[in-house]
């Protein structure tokens, strides 16, 4: 209780009047991540409920974990494997931490900067939204993203992405893809190609992803085989490689109920439609790749686990969840296949809906009212008979 | 006389055709990404907006009001000629880097919007301050946009290298961002964004 009795004794300073009310928001920031505050609303109905945003989050961050845990690990393995030297799987973890933590101390120091800088000259309280949002900006980058750039990236994604629009809920787009977008077409050298993928790599391995493989007119024979793709000992963003650590995170947050199976389904669903759909024309390589494949392949299960199911930039109505699930796994198998400059389109396929996705409620709503409209009028009709 | 000062000095802040009045941003995000085609595309449209003003004031009082739009196409496209010719003749590698631009000043809200809104109902004189000082509104926008894309787009201004070499030896990249349209997009909307709560205290 040490803390509780140090954080009352600071209080009155940061208070009205205090002298260190500049730092208020800070303050407000700490409390509230180690206390429930005990703050009420004055005024106006309140639904309280076990479930608040501070607990959603926390179920986010911790169906994250698996992923972060392999993804530095993998980090590690795949630098090891290029060299051709064999490690320890500590060597190979701690190899990545060293990798990783560099990523999280940028990403969290500068998103909750401007988050804290921002509730200061808005007078509001900071939120717990960033807390998810920096978590996930490392493990979708490769590892030797250069930190300048994700500093750059991570401001751009939460001023233009999110505070421009209001702060935390207010934001039309993902802005930890934003924050992807953003690098990938700011500096596609480093975000894009064969040798980006692997920490430190040897110069003369390939460490092509198994999308880059494709996108260059490789063939199903040159991927690595199914299990390798499902367990993650391939290249790629940091926590995007192992299908079973994001089932296992999609399975806690489907149980927690916290991210909706309305939309992960219909997304598989979507990329299985659009994949079956080019098998079934098969002119191209890219196009013959069987549709489980791209499940396995790249960020897509990880976005749509993730962040296709972002609660604030997805569709609100269940049947628009439907929709708009369907649409971005379609999608992202469209560009992935029919677009030769983008290999992953789970990114722009994401972003692209999370802009639609007002208008696919809209539309949703207004059908809901026509149809019940007529529904109505069948009924006075007969009673009127 | 002040009155005429206001004419040319608020379009620059106040009622900014681009940030403040929403028109000509198309040429805004296409003539940009580097500092000099900016600089003479604002200058042109300074020189059409003021000189297409003008004449349209002086015959305001004999255009009929149906075929008016008309009217005023014919003044601008053959003001548009005119500049077209004259950059062509002296800074031809600009000329070819604004390509079509320089024609679509015809189609420039500023300029249509200058001429219904203004010269149509004033006197010829106000009405040259006015496009004069419309022009010089968006062309401050068009540099500033400019400035910052060729800045971090290309480590240059007006061609010159002004990001160090050294920099780039330490691990800088120029940011691809910044020369696609979209970026000039943004940088106006954040200029707007700046530009806000001023007006609003007003």
């Amino acid at each position: 209780m040490g803390l509780r009795k140090f954080l009352d004794n600071i209080k009155p300073n940061f208070e009205e009047g205090g002298k260190l009310h500049c730092f208020h928001s800070l303050f407000d920031a700490m409390e509230t991540f180690f206390y429930v505050p005990n703050k009420v609303t004055l005024n106006g109905a309140h639904v309280r409920d076990a479930v608040d945003m501070k607990r959603n989050m926390i179920y986010v961050l911790i169906a994250l974990i698996p992923c972060f845990l392999f993804g530095t690990w993998n980090i590690g393995y795949q630098h090891f494997l290029s060299h051709g030297e064999t490690a320890t799987l500590w060597q190979n973890f701690g190899y990545g931490l060293l990798k990783i933590l560099p990523l999280y101390i940028v990403s969290y120091v500068v998103g909750l900067g401007i988050e804290i800088i921002f509730a200061q000259i808005r007078k509001e309280e900071v939120n717990e939204g960033y807390f998810v949002t920096g978590f996930l900006i490392p493990l979708i980058m490769p590892a030797d993203v250069p930190l300048w750039m994700l500093a750059l990236a991570v401001a751009f994604a939460v001023i233009i992405g999110k505070e421009v629009f209001g702060g935390s809920g207010m934001n039309v787009v993902n802005p930890a893809l934003l924050a992807r977008a953003f690098l990938f077409f700011s500096y596609p050298s480093q975000m894009s190609g064969d040798g980006i993928w692997i920490a430190e790599k040897a110069d003369a391995y390939s460490g092509a992803t198994p999308l880059g493989t494709i996108l260059n007119g490789g063939g199903v024979d040159q991927l690595p085989s199914v299990m390798e793709m499902f367990i993650g000992t391939i290249p790629g963003s940091v926590g995007e490689t192992s299908k079973i650590a994001i089932l296992i995170g999609a399975c806690f947050l489907l149980l927690t109920g916290v991210a909706s199976f309305r939309i992960m389904l219909s997304t598989f669903v979507g990329a299985a439609a659009m994949g079956l759909l080019f098998n079934a024309i098969g002119t191209t390589t890219a196009m013959e790749v069987p549709f489980y494949y791209h499940f396995l392949m790249g960020g897509f299960m990880f976005g749509a686990v993730f962040m296709a199911t972002d609660p604030v930039t997805a569709a609100q109505t269940n049947t628009g969840k439907i929709i708009y699930g369907f649409l971005i796994g379609a999608m992202a198998v469209l560009i992935r296949v029919a677009n030769p400059g983008y290999p992953e389109g789970m990114m722009l396929a994401i972003l692209l809906l999370n802009v639609f996705a007002p208008l696919i409620d809209y539309c949703v709503v207004a059908m809901n009212i026509r149809n019940r409209k007529k529904r109505w009028a069948k009924a006075e009709e007969r009673s009127t008979k | 006389m002040n009155k005429n000062l206001e004419l040319i000095t608020a379009p620059l802040r106040k009622t900014n055709p681009v940030t403040v009045l929403i028109l000509g941003i198309c040429s805004a995000l296409a003539v940009t990404a580097k500092l000099k085609p900016a600089l003479v595309m604002g200058l042109s449209v300074t020189v059409v907006v003021a000189l297409s003003n003008l004449v349209i004031s002086l015959l305001r009082k004999g255009i009929p009001a149906k075929i008016r739009i008309i009217v005023q196409l014919i003044v601008v496209a053959a003001l548009v000629i005119l500049v077209d010719q004259v950059l062509k003749a002296f800074v031809y590698d600009v000329s070819k880097q604004l390509s079509v631009y320089v024609g679509l000043i015809i189609t420039n809200c500023i300029v249509m919007g200058r001429l219904e809104a203004f010269a149509m109902a004033n006197k010829p004189w106000e009405s040259f301050l006015d496009g004069i000082g419309n022009g010089l509104g968006y062309a401050l926008i068009l540099v500033v946009v400019a400035f910052f894309r060729e800045l971090f787009g290309s480590g240059t201004l007006l061609g010159f290298q002004v990001i160090p070499q050294g920099l780039y030896d330490f691990g800088y990249v120029n940011n691809g961002l910044m020369i696609l349209p979209p970026m000039a997009l943004i940088i106006i909307g954040v200029i707007m964004w700046l530009q806000k709560p001023e007006e609003d205290k007003k």
